[in-house]
Parts: C-alpha cells; structure tokens; sequence
C-alpha cells in the first residue's frame, strides 16, 4: 500500500504498524514523534497502530535550534 | 579565619513556571561546527537551559549520531522551540510533537511573520499561547519588545515573555531596552531577552536592564572561537546581573573625586584629614 512518509510517497507491505515502520527505516523509537494525518500518535501505540492505505505519516525529531 | 563572603553574591534562582534555573542564561544548539563543539559550548556557558528544533527525520541520511547522544539530560532541561511556524496550527502542531517526543510541558513558542525579518506574528503568537497554555504547557513565548502585547500574553497564560533584542541572528543587540524595561515593569511572570545578542556587552546591558535572562544562539555559534565565546557570555551574564542588583551609582555630568580634596602636599596644614 501507498502511504506518505515526510512528504514523499511510500510502498510498504499491507497491515504494517507504525513500530514496523519505524524498523524497517532504521530509526530510534525514543528519539521520534509521530503525526498520522495530522494527529498525533502516542509512542505507547506504536506498535498496535495499522497503517491505512494513504495514510500522512511524519517522523519528526530534535535538531540543532535556537 | 577564613572570610566567606558568598552571601553577598546570593541570587534567587530563574523560575519559570514550575521549573528553576541556577543559569540565567539560555543556549541554543543550532549552527554548530559540530556536536562535539555544541556540548563544549553548552558546558563552557555555564547555561542548564538548552534549545532545540524538531524537524522531520531525514529519511535519506545515513542514520547515525543524534543531537540527543549529546545533552545530558540530568544536567539540561531541553526547551522545544516552534521555530519556522508561520501559522499558529503549525506552531500548536510542533509543541505537541515535542512534548511526545521529550516528555516537557515546555515550549519556546514562535509564530513568525515572515522569513526576511523572522519578527514575530503578534495576533497568531498570542492565539497560540492561549490555546497552549489551556491544554498545559509551561509556554515560554518569543515576541515582540511591545509592552501591551507583553501584558496580553502573560493574561493569556505565557510562563515567560521574551522580547527579541533585535531581530534573531542580526546581532544587534537590545536595540530598545526601554521597551523591555516597561515590559519587565507589567508582567509578572520572567522576561528574558530572546534573539538578537552580538556578542558580551549585550547579555550585560540586558541583564542590567534588571530583566530575568537572556537566550541566545548565533552569537556563541557563529563566534571564530565559541567555545570562548561561551565562556564570555557566561561572565556577561553574572557580571550584568550582579550589576543590577548591586545598583549602580547615578549619571551625572561633571566630575566627582575618589580620593579625598584635603590634604594634598603644599597645601594647607588646617585641611589634613584625621588619620
């Protein structure tokens, strides 16, 4: 299914979760937040949270800022 | 015996909200060589008060070291900033982000107007903050040197206000302090000068101004040598406020001895002072 992740499209295999996501971009769970069509999505579900077709998924983490 | 005179140099903590600062002065973590020379920095300016951005994870990159693997989180508190939110959805949608993402109530809150001066939106800031600070943050909020804007945003729930110095990066340092004072005078919650600091004298003349802190970024970062610069702003910092509490003597425009008039040799004997 088609999703997309930080603004660019996404093939990713039917039934995948946020947490399985996260694994197959190699990235640190504890030092993402999520956002699934504009809302929030809590690390505590991470890993129960289907993904649906279409879905706007951001990962977003900390930068350099002033 | 030896002669303490630690007391005479005590000083209240910064409190914002329900958090306390030893440092009153505020860093951030942008435009660094490297994070090697930020944490350097960070610890060299003295500051237990750290900002940082949220951005998209970069999906291409080669996943490697984060900013995190570089505060230490006993020593900091990390203050979540909105920077380069043009809209107060924006801005409503990074803090709630950050607070996922840290666990912090905490939100440096800056709704832009443009990103030719990076000036704040006043109408869309004081909407955020209102909304923010109803569902719970601790919102420390970047704005304007406007004195009734301030007055409006402290009603509105802000744990802090902070008036640009000058525009964010330019250096220029507090180019109204009358304003900032007035502001200090209206609001009961800190003001800490954000945006605008060049360099040392800056943090002093702010902090002598009797405001609560100052944050800066640029002006240790973007320094030949910052981790020097760190340790410039952290002696700028107590140097200005020790000044301000110590209170400093009044202007006046003629001249005023430090040594005494009298008995001066040659002069008369009647005006020896009593030894």
């Amino acid at each position: 299914m088609m999703l997309t992740v930080n603004g660019e499209a996404r093939d990713v295999a039917a039934g995948m979760t946020v947490l399985g996501l996260l694994e197959e971009l190699s990235l640190r769970p504890e030092i993402v937040a999520v956002e699934i069509n504009g809302e929030l999505a809590l690390r505590a579900g991470h890993g129960t949270r289907v993904l649906s077709e279409g879905d706007v998924v951001e990962f977003v983490t900390l930068v350099g800022g002033g | 015996m030896k002669n303490d005179l630690s007391a005479h140099l005590s000083d209240s903590k910064l409190r914002v909200g329900s958090y306390e600062f030893d440092s009153r002065l505020l860093v951030g973590t942008g435009k660094y060589k490297d994070f090697a020379e930020m944490r350097d920095a960070l610890e060299l300016s003295g500051t237990d008060c750290v900002t940082v951005a949220i951005r998209r994870v970069d999906l291409k990159a080669a996943k490697g070291e984060s900013i995190f693997d570089y505060i230490d989180r006993d020593k900091y508190t990390i203050l979540p900033n909105t920077a380069f939110c043009f809209d107060a959805e924006s801005a409503l949608r990074t803090a709630r982000l950050a607070r996922e993402l840290l666990g912090t109530d905490l939100c440096k809150l800056e709704v832009l107007g443009d990103t030719k001066t990076l000036l704040p939106d006043p109408i869309a800031t004081l909407e955020a903050t209102r909304i923010l600070a109803a569902e719970g943050f601790t919102v420390m909020v970047y704005t304007s040197d406007d004195p009734r804007l301030a007055v409006h945003l402290a009603e509105a729930g802000a744990a802090a206000i902070m008036p640009a110095g000058s525009p964010i990066g330019s250096g220029q340092g507090v180019l109204n302090p009358n304003a900032v004072r007035i502001i200090q005078e209206l609001v009961d919650v800190p003001v800490i000068v954000d945006a605008g600091v060049g360099t040392a004298s800056d943090v002093s003349l702010a902090m002598e101004l009797g405001i609560d802190g100052v944050l800066l970024n640029s002006a240790i970062a973007l320094a030949q040598q910052p981790l020097r610069m760190a340790a410039a702003m952290r002696d700028a910092t107590s140097a200005g406020r020790n000044a301000f509490l110590a209170g400093r003597i009044p202007r006046k425009l003629y001249a005023n001895a430090s040594s005494p008039a009298e008995g001066v040799i040659g002069g008369q004997p009647s005006a020896a002072p009593t030894v």
